[in-house]
């Protein structure tokens, strides 16, 4: 077992079945490279003790026989996860020494499936970013540079962290979050698989709220039959979150490899925009292409409130922020202003001082757009148009198993390139956001590279509940796409 | 709709986040610029449709009303910046 980090978690975890490799080897490995990774700034909290514990401990259960399903293997989680006695940030100065006295859901299953955790993943401010520039813990190198550069770029966001770390090989798999993108940007712009699920599929219990009616955990990963296993380990019913589904959680690690005959595949054309870069284009094509060549049909199809959904979504997700982050208060936790003269003076500066930009900047929106006198105009509005995209969807699926798309309008960009003008930002969700409002499962596949060596991603979209689906599509595509790229190991330098 | 300098202070206070002196101006062309973005939806014909609520289709869960956790004081105050006896510590609201 010459290459350990660069193992996926299908083949680490036969290699440790078949007890080619222990998982004390495996996380110390993991360990090193996170160590030497530290240029990327992909973590925020490392915890090599705990990692090492808990990898001893499955060591001792593969010894007797008694695996679980993700015995041994070691994960990232993105730092909007609590985990009960490790420091959980949200990357915000308010969460600075936030340590939970629980544990996420999500990452409870995880832990009682067996696997180990490496680290808390860096992410922008509360999720609020797609470019993992306003994490107070600093942002995130993307370890893909182009070709013949020395630029850093963004490895979007705001799952950064997690995208970078699986992208390096610092981590098995990572999860992340998706609010409006915050899974399948990132996953697109550094050559990694990103799923975010169904709204409901996984609990949202213990995750750091961002949008209440948006948030849903997912996996990262380096492979689509990768998302399918850590999918099936993270989704659960929960007590605790009323929203979380009661269906039965399918193993999709069986249908990935299905095959895509027969299926019929949606393209919608509102998805071509102007001023998106030709190769996009050209990779969607390919992608319709590649399905049709193993048998699935082609159709177009039509969703034509597409460009409403991103202005809509930045009226609900600041509106539902600005409601879940009115919590952060510096009495009960997080940071707390000192020589304040009265309790007003106390919220105001510890807020004011706790919160960054952007996080104080879509607070206002929030307050605003829901503000006596508004309401109606903006927030309503948008609710409205949020039937209307949901409409679209349904339409469509009338016709069709699932649709293509690409996953971001371009490939990742320089650092500091689009801080300056909050909507030129936005833009990057606009082909992921539509399927937060609508609720629906969608994947990032990695399918090729642009002309300056950098990784773009496809989309697929599926209709409720049907990851299944979503996964067997992607794994089509994967298959295609034979992408095995990897950015060049410059942080060790 | 655009909003002006008083309006953004009405909002922060109303969202009790204090803002630095030269952060208002700033804060006046950023929230304008977005919400002239989304003016746009002021185009769609939203007359006959009702709000999204909810993007699943399911009846809100009942539970029963018992309860299920709670009573460790020391851990739920664990993370305030100033505690005494298990009690928040604020500046004294009522003279």
């Amino acid at each position: 077992m010459t290459d350990l980090i660069g193992l996926t978690l299908a083949d680490a975890r036969t290699a440790l079945l078949e007890k080619r490799v222990s998982s004390m080897e495996l996380t110390g490995a993991l360990l090193s490279a996170m160590a030497a990774a530290r240029p990327l700034n992909a973590f925020v909290t490392q915890t090599p003790e705990r990692a090492l514990a808990m990898a001893a401990e499955s060591d001792a259960r593969l010894a007797r026989g008694e695996a679980r399903s993700l015995e041994g293997l070691p994960l990232a989680i993105k730092d909007l996860f609590c985990t009960k006695g490790v420091r959980t940030t949200a990357g915000s100065r308010i969460l600075e020494n936030f340590v939970p006295p629980y544990e996420s859901t999500v990452t409870q299953n995880l832990w009682g499936a067996g696997a180990v955790l490496l680290g808390k993943t860096n992410m922008d401010e509360f999720a609020m970013g797609s470019s993992n520039e306003t994490s107070y813990f600093g942002p995130v190198a993307n370890p893909w540079r182009a070709e013949g550069s020395n630029q850093t770029l963004v490895p979007g966001g705001s799952s950064g962290g997690s995208a970078s770390a699986v992208a390096a090989d610092l981590c098995l798999a990572a999860t992340g979050t998706d609010t409006g993108g915050s899974i399948r940007q990132p996953a697109a712009v550094t050559g990694t698989v990103g799923l975010k699920p169904t709204y409901g599929r996984c609990s949202r219990w213990g995750i750091i709220a961002f949008a209440s009616s948006l948030d849903q955990a997912g996996p990262m990963t380096k492979t689509v039959r990768d998302a399918a296993i850590l999918l099936r380990h993270m989704a659960s019913v929960d007590p605790l979150d009323s929203t979380s589904v009661d269906i039965p959680v399918p193993d999709y690690e069986a249908v990935v490899d299905s095959g895509v005959k027969g299926l019929r595949i949606g393209i919608p054309k509102e998805y071509r925009v102007d001023g998106a870069p030709p190769e996009i284009d050209t990779l969607w094509q390919k992608g319709a292409d590649w399905l049709r060549a193993q048998g699935a049909e082609i159709v177009e199809v039509s969703l034509p409130f597409t460009k409403y959904a991103l202005p809509a979504y930045y009226i609900v997700a600041p509106a539902e922020a600005s409601s879940n982050l009115a919590r952060y208060d510096g009495v009960r936790y997080g940071h707390r202003a000192r020589d304040v003269r009265d309790i007003g003076e106390l919220y105001e500066r510890s807020r004011g001082e706790g919160f960054g930009k952007e996080v104080r900047r879509r607070i206002l929106i929030g307050t605003y757009v829901l503000s006596a006198g508004y309401y109606d105009a903006y927030y309503a509005r948008a609710q409205k148009v949020r039937t209307l995209i949901a409409r679209d969807f349904d339409a469509a699926f009338t016709g069709c198993d699932a649709l293509l798309t690409p996953a971001t309008p371009g490939p990742a960009f320089a650092l500091g390139e689009k801080t300056q003008d909050p909507v030129s930002m936005y833009l990057n969700d606009i082909f992921t956001v539509t399927v937060n409002m609508a609720g629906l499962p969608a994947l990032s596949v990695p399918a090729g590279l642009t002309m300056g060596g950098l990784p773009l991603g496809l989309q697929v979209i599926g209709k409720a509940f049907d990851e299944a689906m979503v996964l067997r599509v992607g794994r089509a595509l994967e298959l295609a796409a034979q992408f095995r790229a990897k950015p060049k190991s410059w942080w060790l330098a | 709709m655009s909003v002006d300098r008083e309006t953004v202070l009405r909002v922060a206070r109303l969202a009790r986040i204090a803002l630095e002196e030269d952060r208002v101006d700033p804060m006046v062309t950023e929230l304008n610029t977005i919400l002239g973005w989304v003016e746009q939806l002021q185009e769609v014909d939203v007359r006959e449709v009702a709000p999204l609520t909810s993007v699943v289709a399911q009846r809100l869960k009942m539970r029963d009303d018992e309860v299920t956790a709670g009573g460790d004081a020391a851990a739920v105050t664990a993370n305030a910046p100033l505690v005494e006896d298990h009690f928040y510590v604020v500046p004294k609201v009522v003279e």
